[in-house]
This record gives structure tokens, C-alpha cells and sequence, in this order.
């Protein structure tokens, strides 16, 4: 059981990042979980080309931006990442140190826990199809791994954005029938793919279904067809071997609402002396705690974690005398 | 005179629970419904901080406001969205105004 780093911190956002500095100040070493493939969590997964102008001394930064800019202040740290893989449990195990296993089985070490986790991890959104989770992995996908998967096979695609036009397109040469459905006539999504799905429909490549959902599926232990209810048409059944329903991504607490934490409206309760929870050596900091007069603000996500940062230290080197240092002094020296 | 009544407007949100809640709110303070909402403390998630980038303010129009068409990026979010109707909008979307005085709207149910 090697120690992975000093802090595991769960959540790659932008919290998690800016802790990696307050944290190297301290010479201890970090290492983010993050469910998403890239780190910067919302800004990256929700509005990278939004601007942002609470951010103390930019007047404007786009979300983006701001999270190049965080790796960019967190590099000298060597933070070290595990990216795609959510975290799943966390155990004690040993005095002053923790055990998380994630998503595809890998084991972290560390005897702090910072919890960054945002609002959760970010899931695919889930239709309100009564009986889809039935099908879930029996030509129900909300992802698509490996497009080979679907040769020859009769698919039909949910949604209006581009990763189902995009997907639409692939797929039309690979699948042997393609369906794609809209709940209404136009699309979003970048122009270019829009006019290659009409093309498409208009070849009999591509099955376009507009002003329609799904509303059914049907199959006994694998799916062979759904239900598609159309505007001022009704309902009709549409024979497929898989459904990919593609309506992009949002924020669920997930597994962390099982560590034993104390919770409250989907957030960790902390103590804002040192935003620690309930259990020792684990903190909560950012947008996934609360606390009275709690702001959900980026902000105030960076003042926790420098604060949090301080009793982390104290936690571990109980007999180390902590030297807070003004990076004004000597400037930043990495590890 | 009555000055504390001057730029305040009273809505009506009614909650998954079918529950009316009678809220009032500033025009003048550029706020929106989902900000309204979530300083009630009603259950609405705003996720996106109001750019009309995560359909957690879905709500459903239930008074006859004419309020403005909705705007490609709403529309466009509302594709995201389940149980999306005729009168769906996003909460981000609608501004505090005079205009809305007496707005009804019903919070649209939560995904998984």
C-alpha cells in the first residue's frame, strides 16, 4: 500500500486544480479523480466558451481559459491525475490513510481526501423511458465506445445535438438501418453536420424522424424495437437491435452520498474552520459542500481549499511546525 | 405611498408537489425566474449558473404571458430536456419584468 500522494483530491474542477497550488506551497503532492476525461469539470464539460467575470483580477476570462490557466499555475506541483474514472468507494485503511477504488477498479492512496466533486459526477441523461434501465447493455447505450459494435445492425439514435448528429453520420455507413429522432424539425449543432444529415435522409441513408420521441421499448431480455410517438401522426413501433439515446450530460452526487457523510440538499455539511466533514481527514471544498451562508462561487471554492489546505498539513505532520509563506517573498518553487 | 412596492412583481411557482408558492421579486436587480426560485429556496438546481446551458430551470408556462419567443439557445437546451411541452421554458430565460406580474408557472418533473 504506497501512498499515491498527500492529498487525493476527488474532482478535477476548477477547485480541485487551484487546491494542487495551495497544496505545493505546502510541499504536498496531489492527485485528482475526476469521472470526466479532461479536467476542469463544468467549465470544461458545460460552458468552455463562456465567460466568467467573478474571477479577482479578470475583468473577463472564458471558462476555458480560466482552466488553462489553472493548469498552466498548478504545473510546477506535478499534480498527477486519474481522469475517466469515477470515484466509487472510500475506505479507511490504516491509521491516517484512505483507500478510494474507482469506476474501473484502480486504488488510490492518500491519508487526506479532499472532496471537490462539484455538483457529482456528470452521467449521461437518462430518457424517461418507464422501462429503458431494463435495457441497459441489452441495446441500450448511452455512450458509444466502439462504433464497430453496431455493424450491420438496425440503430436508432435519440436527440438533436451534435454528438447525435455527428454519431448519426458515422453510424449511417456502419449500421445497416439508421434512425435518428427529433423532438422538433430543426437542429442545433454545427452547421456542416445538420446539411450532411439531410443529405443523408434525403439518400435514404439516414431514417429522419422529426417532431417525435420515444416513448417505449420492446424485447424479451434484448431490445427488438421502440415505441416513437409522432406529432399529429401517433404512435408507431420501430424494429431495432439498439437505441442510443444522446442528451448530453448532467451532474449526479453519485456515490459520495454513501461514504458516510453527512449530507444535506446533495451537499457535504462542513465546518467552515476548516471545511472538514464529519470524518477525519476528510474535507469537502467547492460548490459540493454547505455550509450557513454558503455561496456556490468559484471563488469561494479557492478561499476553501487554501483555507482546508493548512489543517491537511497540521492532520498529517501533527509535530511539524506549518511555515505559511507569502509567495511574494521567494515566488513559487515547484517539486 | 407605498415605496417598498415599487419594482417588485408577485408570481405564483408551483412545485413538483403540485404546491403553489406566491414569490415576489425585484425588477430591478436584471434577476431571472431560476434566481427567484432558487433564493426561495424552491427546488430548482440552476446547475449552469443561468446561461441557458443545462434545462435544471425547465418550468411550464401556466398563465397567458405573452413573454418573448424563446431563443435558439433555449430552444436548443430544451432538446436536452424530458418532458417538454408546448409551454416549456427555461427559468434562466425569463427575466423580471412589469410585464410578468401574475406569472403562473409550474416546475416540468426531474429526469434521472
Amino acid at each position: 500500500m504506497e501512498k499515491t500522494a498527500d492529498i487525493l483530491i476527488i474532482g478535477a474542477g476548477p477547485v480541485g486544480l487551484f487546491t494542487v497550488f495551495e497544496a505545493g506551497l505546502l510541499k504536498m503532492t496531489c492527485h485528482l479523480v475526476d469521472s470526466l476525461a479532461e479536467p476542469g469539470g463544468q467549465l470544461t464539460e458545460i460552458y468552455p466558451k463562456k465567460p466568467i467575470y467573478d474571477i479577482p483580477g479578470y475583468p473577463t476570462v472564458l471558462a476555458g481559459e480560466l482552466v488553462d490557466k489553472l493548469m498552466e499555475q498548478i504545473a510546477p506541483f506535478k499534480p498527477t491525475f486519474t481522469l475517466g474514472e469515477r470515484a466509487e468507494l472510500l475506505e479507511k485503511v490504516g491509521d491516517k490513510m484512505y483507500k478510494v477504488t474507482t469506476s474501473k477498479g484502480t486504488e488510490l492512496f492518500a491519508p487526506v481526501v479532499a472532496i471537490a466533486g462539484g455538483l457529482g459526477s456528470f452521467e449521461p441523461r437518462k430518457p424517461p423511458i418507464p422501462n429503458i434501465v431494463e435495457f441497459e447493455d441489452k441495446g441500450v447505450d448511452y455512450i458509444i465506445k466502439d462504433p464497430e459494435k453496431f455493424r450491420g445492425k438496425k440503430v436508432l439514435i435519440a436527440g438533436g445535438g451534435d454528438s447525435a448528429l455527428d454519431w448519426s453520420i458515422l453510424l449511417a455507413d456502419i449500421a445497416s438501418e439508421l434512425t435518428l429522432i427529433h423532438r422538433r424539425t430543426s437542429f442545433r449543432g454545427a452547421l456542416d453536420s445538420v446539411d450532411k444529415v439531410m443529405e443523408l435522409a434525403q439518400e435514404g441513408k439516414i431514417n429522419l424522424i422529426t417532431n417525435a420521441q420515444a416513448t417505449k421499448l420492446h424485447g424479451n431480455g434484448q431490445v427488438d424495437g421502440i415505441s416513437v410517438i409522432v406529432d399529429n401522426e401517433g404512435e408507431k413501433i420501430v424494429p431495432i437491435d439498439n437505441f442510443i439515446p444522446l442528451f448530453g450530460l448532467s451532474p449526479k452526487l453519485g456515490p459520495i452520498g454513501d461514504w458516510g457523510l453527512e449530507i444535506e440538499n446533495n451537499a457535504i455539511i462542513v465546518d467552515t474552520k476548516d471545511y472538514s466533514t464529519n470524518i477525519d481527514g476528510v474535507y469537502a471544498i467547492g460548490d459540493v459542500n454547505t455550509y450557513e451562508g454558503k455561496l456556490k462561487l468559484i471563488l469561494c471554492g479557492f478561499h476553501e481549499g487554501t483555507i482546508m489546505v493548512q489543517s491537511a498539513f497540521k492532520y498529517i505532520y501533527p509535530d511539524q511546525k506549518l511555515s505559511f509563506k507569502y509567495t511574494t517573498v521567494a515566488g513559487v518553487n515547484g517539486f | 405611498m407605498s415605496v417598498e412596492n415599487d419594482n417588485i412583481i408577485t408570481l405564483t411557482v408551483i412545485d413538483r408537489e403540485d404546491k403553489p408558492h406566491l414569490l415576489q421579486a425585484p425588477t430591478d436587480m436584471a434577476m431571472n425566474l431560476m434566481e427567484v426560485c432558487k433564493s426561495y429556496e424552491l427546488p430548482v438546481e440552476g446547475t449552469c449558473g443561468g446561461m441557458a446551458l443545462c434545462a435544471s430551470c425547465h418550468v411550464y408556462v401556466e398563465s397567458d404571458h405573452d413573454l418573448p419567443e424563446p431563443s435558439e439557445d433555449e430552444e436548443n437546451m430544451l432538446d436536452q430536456a424530458f418532458f417538454v411541452q408546448e409551454n416549456s421554458r427555461l427559468g434562466c430565460q425569463i427575466k423580471m419584468t412589469d410585464e410578468k406580474e401574475g406569472l403562473v408557472v409550474h416546475l416540468a418533473p426531474v429526469g434521472e
